[in-house]
């Protein structure tokens, strides 16, 4: 139980997050927190635990967004009803890149999944009907409460707070199931992966599969939130390198690594951006190219790693001072 | 052919040999250290931005801006080399790649961040007029371009081919352990392995800037189009990359003259992911 002790703890201070933090920003912020908590994680399945670094997870992110408001635009529906359309096209165009791409090793790998994004976002740009260069739009007033068209930020924020459970206990289940084993084992040495009877290629699709749905929701839920979508917000390759960085900046391969990778970098964004206004778009990125930059040159496993290994030293310590305690001992 | 025809793919020839000096840079550092350089086309692009502070600090064309593009990247790559490739080559995947990409947005949204998002050029006669060549008409600047482009990538192989700093280059691309037993330093090798690749990137740059628009972002699509080039070409092969950046050069010119302008980049990203899908191996390479 005691392992369960420290979650429900974090569980409850995000709960009760937005009672504390009431002022709009704020909120906002928390809501971003927890969407990008959700991109990031669902990054983490396929970029942490499967070691397979996508570049072009947002063409998934895009997927959502636009089924989400297409939806609402061509049919008039909720856009609820593009989620699980959404995950299905996702899941289908991550089979088509995912067959032939994923027996590459990993530089062609990030390499063509940079050049699928490119494309889409040119595609999409090009396509009248998902709305060229402009985008679709969600629905301006709401006309029930399942166009999730809200103005303040606090149902998105348990909105979204719910689906990143959701995503961090499928996450958690799959590490500790088969799969996550032979994920792992094939993160670590594909060969030796291969050569003791773990099913590469199948489970590497899989968990790039499972990624790609979970991704489009999040697409989706971001495309509700801000109630549009154009190519820029919705296929930039940028929005794959902040799924990315987060993962990493937390611990790739971590349960909670995208989480705490959200946590410090979206309040960072968010902030700069108010306090340097347009000149901070630029800016931001510096610091993120910057950050990555560090982390990779001298903590590559990322925050929570590091906060481990000097929890286990100190952990260490105190063991070894009790066995010095004993040995003294008469 | 008409005479239009064939200005094209004259046209995209010389682009094409900018293309081909590029992306022998990538290809070498790939061959060499098995690394992608996800920061590559972002290079370029700081070629091209020290062509442009040349001429507005200076009023001097690429006869200045060339060689200083070149000292500058060059520079660049060994300190990129040194602070940080040197360490994380020994990494897990995962850092091989973000490490680089993470070089990408720094160098990119540094400059963005201190000339903005504006899209500049330099002015059209910086290099001379059009030549007209029975019919054709050829811009100097393209000219000028294509030709050194194309003289320095067949320098360069010719450099890792037939020099003893070549030799010693392979060798430590070849087994490094070995080449240190030799007596090669395998760190030096490699340094001037980065310092020749950025170097080359900065030439392309300065070359291209005199006819190509200027922006921070052109170094994503220019690093496509030297991935494109690199897999097209086998990676670690120059001559390769020179064939594949001709080929690419021309492909593009084509499809942008024949479909439009709006989809040449659609057609070589395509045709970049088909490589990658049937042939991984590229046009040159063995498996």
């Amino acid at each position: 139980m005691r392992r369960l002790l420290w979650p429900s703890v974090v569980l409850a201070l995000v709960i009760a997050y937005p009672l504390w933090f009431s002022t709009p920003f704020q909120q906002r912020l928390g809501a971003l927190v927890l969407l990008y908590a959700i991109a990031a994680s669902a990054w983490n399945i396929v970029g942490g635990y499967a070691g397979q670094v996508s570049v072009g997870h947002v063409v998934f992110f895009g997927c959502g967004a636009y089924a989400a408001m297409g939806a609402y635009t061509h049919f008039g529906l909720s856009p609820l009803v593009g989620i699980p359309a959404g995950i299905v096209v996702s899941v289908a165009i991550s089979a088509v890149i995912g067959v032939p791409t994923l027996r590459l090793s990993g530089h062609y790998f990030s390499m063509a999944t940079i050049a699928v994004a490119e494309l889409c976002r040119l595609v999409v740009t090009n396509t009248g009907y998902l709305g060229g260069g402009v985008g679709l739009s969600g629905p301006s007033v709401p006309r029930n409460v399942f166009d999730l068209s809200f103005i303040s930020a606090l149902p998105y924020y348990y909105l979204f707070l719910a689906v990143l459970c959701i995503t961090l206990g499928i996450t958690w289940w799959m590490a500790n199931s088969r799969m996550g084993f032979y994920l792992r084992a094939i993160r670590d040495s594909e060969r030796a992966a291969r050569s003791l009877g773990a099913p590469a290629s199948r489970t590497k699709l899989y968990a790039f599969m499972l990624s790609a749905g979970l991704t489009s929701v999040a697409g989706a839920l971001y495309s509700m939130m801000f109630g549009f979508v154009d190519p820029e917000s919705g296929l930039g390759i940028l929005i794959s390198v902040k799924m990315l960085i987060m993962a990493a900046l937390g611990g790739a391969g971590l349960l909670f690594g995208p989480l705490v990778g959200a946590a410090i970098l979206v309040p960072l964004e968010e902030i700069s951006n108010n306090l340097l206004g347009g000149k901070g778009a630029g800016l931001t990125f510096v610091v993120y190219g910057a950050i990555i930059v560090l982390i990779v040159r001298f903590q590559p496993g990322g925050i929570l790693t590091l906060i481990n290994r000097i929890w286990s030293i100190s952990d260490k310590a105190a063991k070894a001072a009790v066995a010095e305690g004993t040995r003294h001992a008469p | 052919m008409s005479t239009i025809l064939v200005q094209v793919i004259v046209g995209g020839l010389l682009l094409g040999a900018v293309y081909a000096l590029f992306s022998s840079g990538l290809t070498l550092v790939w061959g060499m250290m098995n690394i992608v350089n996800f920061a590559h086309g972002d290079f370029v692009m700081l070629g091209m931005y020290v062509a442009f502070v040349v001429y507005t600090l200076l009023g001097a064309g690429p006869l200045l801006g060339a060689p200083l593009a070149v000292l500058v990247l060059a520079t660049l790559g060994v300190i990129v080399y040194f602070g940080m490739i040197r360490e994380i080559m020994k990494g897990p995947m995962l850092a091989q790649i973000l490490g680089t990409f993470g070089l990408a947005l720094l160098l990119r949204y540094s400059v963005f961040w201190w000339f903005g998002a504006n899209f500049l050029t330099l002015p059209a006669n910086i290099v001379g007029g059009t030549y007209v060549i029975s019919g054709l008409r050829i811009e100097a600047s393209r000219f000028l371009a294509g030709a050194v482009a194309l003289l320095v990538t067949l320098g360069l192989h010719l450099l890792l081919t037939r020099t003893s700093l070549g030799s010693k280059m392979l060798a430590v691309a070849e087994d490094s352990t070995a080449a240190q037993l030799m007596g090669i330093r395998p760190d030096t090798m490699q340094a001037i392995a980065w310092a020749i690749a950025a170097g080359a990137t900065g030439l392309a740059g300065a070359l291209i800037a005199t006819f190509f628009y200027i922006v921070p972002t052109v170094g994503e699509t220019l690093g496509i189009v030297a991935f494109v080039t690199v897999s097209l070409g086998g990676f670690g092969s120059v001559p390769g990359a020179l064939v594949a950046g001709l080929l690419i050069g021309v492909i593009e010119s084509l499809s942008g003259y024949l479909i439009g302008a709006a989809y040449k980049d659609i057609v070589v990203y395509s045709l970049f992911l088909g490589f990658l899908w049937f042939r991984p191996q590229g046009l040159m390479g063995k498996t």
